[in-house]
């Protein structure tokens, strides 16, 4: 890699590597029969085998669609299936499908459209009020794995719903490529609140390719948190805010560890009077890890504001955060701000924790968790228990 | 064995290559409240950090001894582990650190926090929130009194409880300060005395460019500093003495 790439943040991943294209089919089963191992690592990144507490499940092993189930007593209200199924399913579809994101945006989006691995359509439909979150699994068992993914999230009008998607590879997975295009349709008046967490191997490639747009007072919530180390993750989703009052928050907490080189951005557009936008990045980077964390305001109109806010927490001499915010201001009424800051835990606030009867080590990563609090991510709770769980060992295992 | 919880001897303390204490001498003995005075700058939150340990307060020569310990080689955490607890001027905010998980730290039970926040009409909201950020003057006071107390020490350091303080705050925070040190020991710094009038001081201190120069009763000292200033214990043939003693 040339050292100019390495300043930009980029990262080669045209080298050496060649990934495998054929995986086991695996046949469709309800998760709590998959083997336990599988169970676990797709607990870790929020997708868990008690169905009747979602309220619609898709999973995904390697090519193969193991679950896409709807709980019967959401059955009027959200459909869930495979994209492969919905194109053949719906005239319509073709209206959602590669309309956010371009074909050939880049190399990954291609892989996605030359080699498609299914990827989930989930349809919150008009105007219902999903009460439990709808839980989706991309998950990679197949050392070397190319897996490209291509899933669609339409809101309808005036619905509201939780979609949790953890991606996830197996413990003896060493390393693969996920390529993850994602279209989401938040319509008037609809709600959507995206959680995505991360869970692949120390030698795994991740490339999502994310698009939103938020119809008139639609609201779009979109979190990303990753806590395990990956050998590249890189992306830069983009949620249009179209409608009028429209909102969108980007939240991501990344924690890079081993040799992480960590990519993540947040673009927000918007085109529309009374649209709100904020971005939320808290970045913490241990050992070797290098971590870019970027942000994209745009405001297209006069009535229009968004906040861009980056956190980094440096743990380690040899790590790196490189934190990027721009703004970028097309009409003279849009008011658009950031704040960053990088660095080291302040002395000061260790000492006062100390004053408080912590040790040293107790203070440092009661501060590291307090950094990458999940609390705002309203989660469903059992879900929360768990990162809190992660977050506590991995702050431990940070000093 | 004498009733003395805090011994300071002869302490000289240097920031950065600067003696911000010099010769200091206190005692402090088990159920006594002492108070202590002095302009801006003048040492007396760098007594209260370095009794606490921190790093920045280098000692040149002296000793700390608490509870018949020598305390001096001990971090932070240890000092306040055998019984000091702190309530700090200028805190610092922490991003999400709760004020309740610093206070869970301490004491499980709820109910014994809620008594003390109702008693200090503090809401339990704030317990939620992120240490020290966004809070006014007033509710960093009781925050750093409220995790003083829940500590639990035998030995209270309050650095100004008092400033910053409104009318009814300041007598809620002071009477409530003062149930608090029966039966504890207790070091305050008061600027302007406010909280004198709610707490039974024992002793007070004036502290001049790092020294103790004067010890005496409470309202005497506080009138003869309301009336004439420090000038008046820059002045006084008391202090020529203990300079001329270090000497």
């Amino acid at each position: 890699m040339s050292e100019e790439k390495k300043d930009k943040g980029e990262y080669d991943l045209t080298g050496s590597f060649t990934y495998v294209r054929k995986a086991a089919k695996w046949s469709s089963c309800p998760i709590s029969n998959l083997p336990e191992d599988i169970i676990s690592r797709s607990s870790d990144v929020g997708v868990i085998p008690d169905e009747d507490m979602r309220a619609a499940t898709y999973f995904q092993i390697d090519h193969s669609v193991i679950s896409k189930t709807v709980n019967e007593k959401f059955r009027d209200q959200v459909e869930v299936m495979s994209t492969r199924e919905a194109i053949k399913k719906y005239d319509w579809f073709k209206n959602y499908w590669w309309r956010l994101i371009r074909r050939d945006a880049d190399k990954f989006t291609h892989m996605a459209s030359s080699m498609w691995d299914h990827g989930y359509f989930i349809r919150i439909l008009e105007d219902q009020k999903v009460t439990l979150p709808i839980q989706s699994c991309l998950f990679v068992s197949t050392d070397n794995l190319n897996q490209n993914v291509h899933n669609v999230v339409i809101a309808e009008a005036g619905s509201e719903a939780q979609v949790i998607t953890g991606c996830a590879s197996h413990i003896n997975v060493h390393r693969g490529l996920h390529v993850g295009v994602s279209e989401f349709y938040i319509k008037e008046d609809a709600k959507l609140m995206f959680t995505m967490i991360h869970g692949w191997s120390q030698g795994f490639d991740s490339r999502p390719r994310s698009a939103a747009i938020i119809g008139e007072n639609g609201a779009f919530i979109s979190n990303y948190l990753l806590f395990t180390p990956v050998r590249s993750l890189q992306m830069y989703p983009v949620a249009y805010c179209s409608g009028e009052n429209s909102k969108v928050r980007f939240n991501s907490i990344l924690y890079g560890s081993k040799d992480s080189h960590i990519d993540v951005g947040s673009k927000i557009v918007l085109q529309n009077d009374g649209t709100r936008g904020e971005i939320i990045t808290r970045a913490v980077a241990t050992d070797n890890s290098k971590i870019y964390m970027r942000g994209f305001l745009e405001g297209r109109c006069e009535d229009c504001r968004a906040h861009l806010e980056c956190r980094g927490l440096l743990l380690s001499d040899k790590a790196i955060i490189h934190a990027v915010p721009e703004l970028l201001a097309k009409a003279p009424g849009a008011d658009l701000s950031h704040e960053a800051a990088v660095g080291k835990i302040a002395e000061e606030e260790i000492h006062y924790l100390m004053a408080r009867g912590f040790s040293e080590r107790e203070a440092v990563s009661l501060i590291v968790r307090g950094f990458m609090d999940v609390r705002t991510f309203d989660l469903p709770a059992e879900i929360e228990k768990r990162m809190k769980r992660i977050i506590k060992v991995i702050s431990k295992r940070s000093l | 064995m004498t009733g003395e919880l805090l011994e300071i001897n002869d302490l000289t303390v240097e920031v950065s290559g600067r003696i911000v204490l010099e010769n200091v001498d206190l005692r402090i003995e088990k159920g006594e409240t002492h108070i202590l005075f002095g302009p801006n700058g003048s040492g007396k939150s760098s007594l209260i950090m370095t009794i606490l340990g921190f790093p920045a307060y280098k000692v040149i020569s002296g000793e700390i001894i608490f509870k018949g310990k020598n305390i001096i080689d001990l971090p932070i955490n240890e000092r306040v582990n055998l019984g000091i607890s702190v309530a700090f001027q200028n805190p610092p905010a922490i991003r999400g650190v709760k004020l309740g998980d610093i206070l869970n730290h301490w004491i499980k039970d709820e109910s014994t926090i809620d008594s003390i926040l109702e008693r200090i009409n503090f809401p339990r909201e704030f317990l939620r929130r992120d240490i020290n950020l966004g809070f006014s003057g007033g509710e960093m006071k009781k925050s750093e009194i409220l995790q003083a107390i829940v500590q639990g020490g035998d030995l209270l350091l309050l650095d100004e409880p008092d400033s910053g303080v409104d009318v009814e705050n300041l007598r809620l925070l002071g009477e409530f300060i003062n149930e608090m040190l029966k039966g504890r020991a207790g070091l305050i710094i008061t600027h302007q005395g406010h909280i004198l009038r709610f707490i039974d001081a024992d002793i007070a201190h004036v502290m001049l460019k790092g020294t103790i120069v004067c010890s005496g009763r409470p309202t005497r000292i506080l009138s003869q500093i309301m009336s004439e200033g420090y000038g008046w214990c820059m002045k006084c043939p008391r202090r020529k003495r203990i300079r001329e003693n270090m000497i």
